[in-house]
C-alpha cells in the first residue's frame, strides 16, 4: 500500500541569479521502480532530486506526490547526499538517532540498529565514531541509516562515485536489496553500468532540460536523443 | 623590592598552610563563578544556537548586539544589576544586594554575551555541516539545537571556559552588587584589589598566585579537552 507515491512532476522549474537551473521538468515515478537520473556534470540532477525529497522548493512548477501520506511526504523518504552527512557519532548512533527522529520507540531501536549495521556489513564498526570512517564506510553507513527507515522512497545522489569497485559492488548489492524490499529508488549516477544493472528507467537531464526519458533497455540499446547519444558515446570511451 | 620579595614568601607560605582566610575566598569565588557560567550556559547555548540556525527577520540585528554585548563594561553591568537588585528597584523584594546571589547574577549577566557569540560560531559551523541532513530527516526546531549543541560540545565547552574565565577576572561589577564584606561576598579579585589598596601584599599576592593558577588550569583543561575530542576523531591504529 502506497504513502505517498505516485508522484507527479509537473513543469519543475529552479532559477536562481536569473539562470534557469532546472527548466520545466516533468516526469512521473509509480511505485516500485528505480530510476536514474543521467547526464553530464552540472546537468542538475542534484538539484532534481533536492526538489523531489522537498530541500529546496522550486521556482515554478510542482513535485505531486498524490499518495494519501502526501502532506507529510518527506516523512516517507530518505536520502543519501553526494557526500553523505554522518553525525559526529558512533556508527550505531547515527541509525539509532535517525530511526528516534522517525518517532521508532526506543525499545525497537536497538534491535533495528542492530540489523542494519549487520546487513550493510558494519556490525564491526558500529562503536566507531563516523568521523573517522573510510569514505566506502561512510556511503554504507549512510546508506545504512536510510534504509533503517523503511523509507516507501529513496533519493541517492551517486553512491559510489567516489569508491572503489569493491566498496562499490558492496553499495550495489545494498541499494539491490533495498529496492528488492519494495522501496522505489531514484538516483543520480555517471556509471552507465550502474543504471544499466540497477535501473529500470532512465531519466535523462542536460543544462536544466529533461533531454530524454526512457525504459533503460531502451536507453542503453538506441537512445533517441542526439544528446544521450553524444553522451552515452563520450562516457564509453 | 625586598617588601615585594618578603610578600611573596608570605604569600606562599599562605597558600601552604592553607590560611582560613585565603581558602574561604577561593572557594566563593569559585562558587560564584561556576554557578554564573552554568547559569549562563543555560541560556547562552540554546541562544547561540538559535541564532545560527533560525532565519527571522531583525536576526542580524540581535547578532550585532549579542556581538556588542560581549565587550560590555563590568562595571555598566554592575551598575544595570544593581539597579533591579536595588531596595527599590524591580528585584529589590528578593533581599539579594550585597550576598552573593547577586554576584552570581551580575557575573551572569556579564558573560551570556560572550557564551551565546562564541557559541554561534561553532554552531553555525556544525549547521552548515548537518543542515540537508536534518532537513532530510525531518529533525523539529527543539531537537535540531539540542543536536548541534550536543555534537558541538567540545566546541561550545571552549565558550564555556572563557566565560569562566572572563567572570572569575572581573573586579567592577562584583564590587558593586557584592559590597566585597568579609566573610560574606569577598572574592579573589575585589580582595586583591582591597589588600593592595591597604599595603597588605601577601594576602594580595597570594590570592593574585592562586587565581593566576586558576585560570591556568582552566585553560589548560579546555586544551586537553580539545586533544582529546581530536584524538577521538583520529584515525585509530591498527
Ligand atoms: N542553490 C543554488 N544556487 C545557485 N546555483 C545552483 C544551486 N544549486 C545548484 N546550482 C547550480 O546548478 C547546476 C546544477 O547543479 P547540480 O548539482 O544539480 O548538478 P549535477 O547534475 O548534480 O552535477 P554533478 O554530476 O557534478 O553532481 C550547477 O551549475 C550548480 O552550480
Ligand atoms: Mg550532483
Amino acid at each position: 500500500m502506497s504513502a505517498i507515491l505516485p508522484l507527479s512532476v509537473r513543469g519543475l522549474t529552479f532559477r536562481a541569479d536569473g539562470r534557469a537551473l532546472l527548466d520545466d521538468v516533468s516526469f512521473d515515478v509509480e511505485p516500485g521502480g528505480c530510476v536514474a537520473i543521467m547526464g553530464p556534470n552540472g546537468a542538475g540532477k542534484s538539484l532534481t532530486l533536492r526538489l523531489l525529497h522537498g530541500l529546496a522548493a522550486p521556482s515554478a512548477g510542482a513535485v505531486l506526490w498524490q499518495g494519501p501520506r502526501a502532506a507529510e511526504a518527506r516523512m516517507h523518504q530518505a536520502m543519501v547526499f553526494q557526500r553523505p552527512i554522518l553525525l559526529r557519532r558512533s556508527a550505531a548512533a547515527n541509525i539509532d538517532y535517525a530511526l528516534s527522529v522517525r518517532g521508532v520507540a526506543k525499545a525497537k531501536r536497538a534491535e533495528r540498529v542492530a540489523e542494519a549495521l549487520e546487513q550493510a556489513g558494519l556490525a564491526e564498526l558500529r562503536d566507531r565514531n563516523a568521523r573517522v570512517l573510510s569514505g566506502g564506510e561512510r556511503q554504507l553507513l549512510a546508506l545504512a541509516r536510510a534504509s533503517a527507515l523503511n523509507p516507501e522512497v529513496l533519493f541517492l545522489d551517486e553512491p559510489t562515485a567516489s569508491l572503489a569497485p569493491a566498496a562499490a559492488k558492496r553499495v550495489e548489492q545494498a541499494i539491490v536489496a533495498i529496492h528488492a524490499a519494495g522501496t522505489t529508488i531514484v538516483m543520480a549516477t555517471h556509471d552507465l553500468g550502474q543504471a544499466r544493472r540497477l535501473a529500470d528507467e532512465i531519466l535523462f537531464l542536460q543544462d536544466g532540460r529533461l533531454v530524454e526519458r526512457a525504459a533503460a533497455s531502451a536507453f542503453f540499446a538506441a537512445p533517441k536523443s542526439r544528446e544521450a547519444h553524444a553522451y552515452l558515446k563520450g562516457e564509453l570511451l | 623590592m625586598r617588601e615585594i620579595a618578603e610578600g611573596f614568601a608570605a604569600a606562599l607560605k599562605m597558600i601552604a598552610r592553607l590560611d582560613a582566610d585565603l581558602v574561604q575566598i577561593v572557594l566563593l569565588s569559585v562558587r560564584v563563578s561556576l554557578s554564573a557560567v552554568i547559569l549562563a550556559s543555560l541560556v547562552a547555548l540554546p541562544l547561540g544556537a538559535a541564532l545560527a540556525v533560525f532565519r527571522f527577520p531583525g536576526r542580524r540585528a540581535v547578532v550585532v548586539l549579542v556581538n556588542a554585548l560581549m565587550g560590555l563594561p563590568p562595571v555598566v553591568v554592575g551598575l544595570v544589576v544593581y539597579l533591579f537588585l536595588s531596595r527599590s528597584g524591580p528585584l529589590g523584594f528578593l533581599g539579594w544586594l550585597f550576598t552573593p546571589a547577586a554576584m552570581i547574577a551580575a557575573q551572569t549577566v556579564l558573560v551570556i554575551p560572550l557564551i551565546a557569540a562564541v557559541a554561534r560560531q561553532s554552531i553555525a559551523e556544525l549547521w552548515t555541516e548537518y543542515e540537508d541532513e536534518l532537513r532530510s530527516l525531518g529533525v523539529g526546531p527543539l531537537r535540531t539545537l539540542a543536536t548541534l549543541i550536543w555534537d558541538g560540545r567540545f566546541a561550545l565547552l571552549t565558550a564555556v571556559l572563557a566565560g569562566f574565565g572572563r567572570a572569575a577576572a572581573e573586579v567592577g561589577a562584583v564590587i558593586m552588587v557584592g559590597g566585597n564584606i568579609a566573610h560574606v561576598t569577598r572574592v579573589m579579585t575585589t580582595s586583591i584589589a582591597l589588600e593592595t589598596a591597604k599595603g597588605e601584599l601577601a594576602l594580595a599576592m597570594g590570592l593574585g598566585i592562586l587565581l593566576m593558577a586558576i585560570s591556568l588550569a582552566v585553560n589548560i583543561a579546555a586544551y586537553a579537552i580539545n586533544e582529546a575530542a581530536r584524538g577521538r576523531a583520529a584515525p585509530e591504529k591498527a
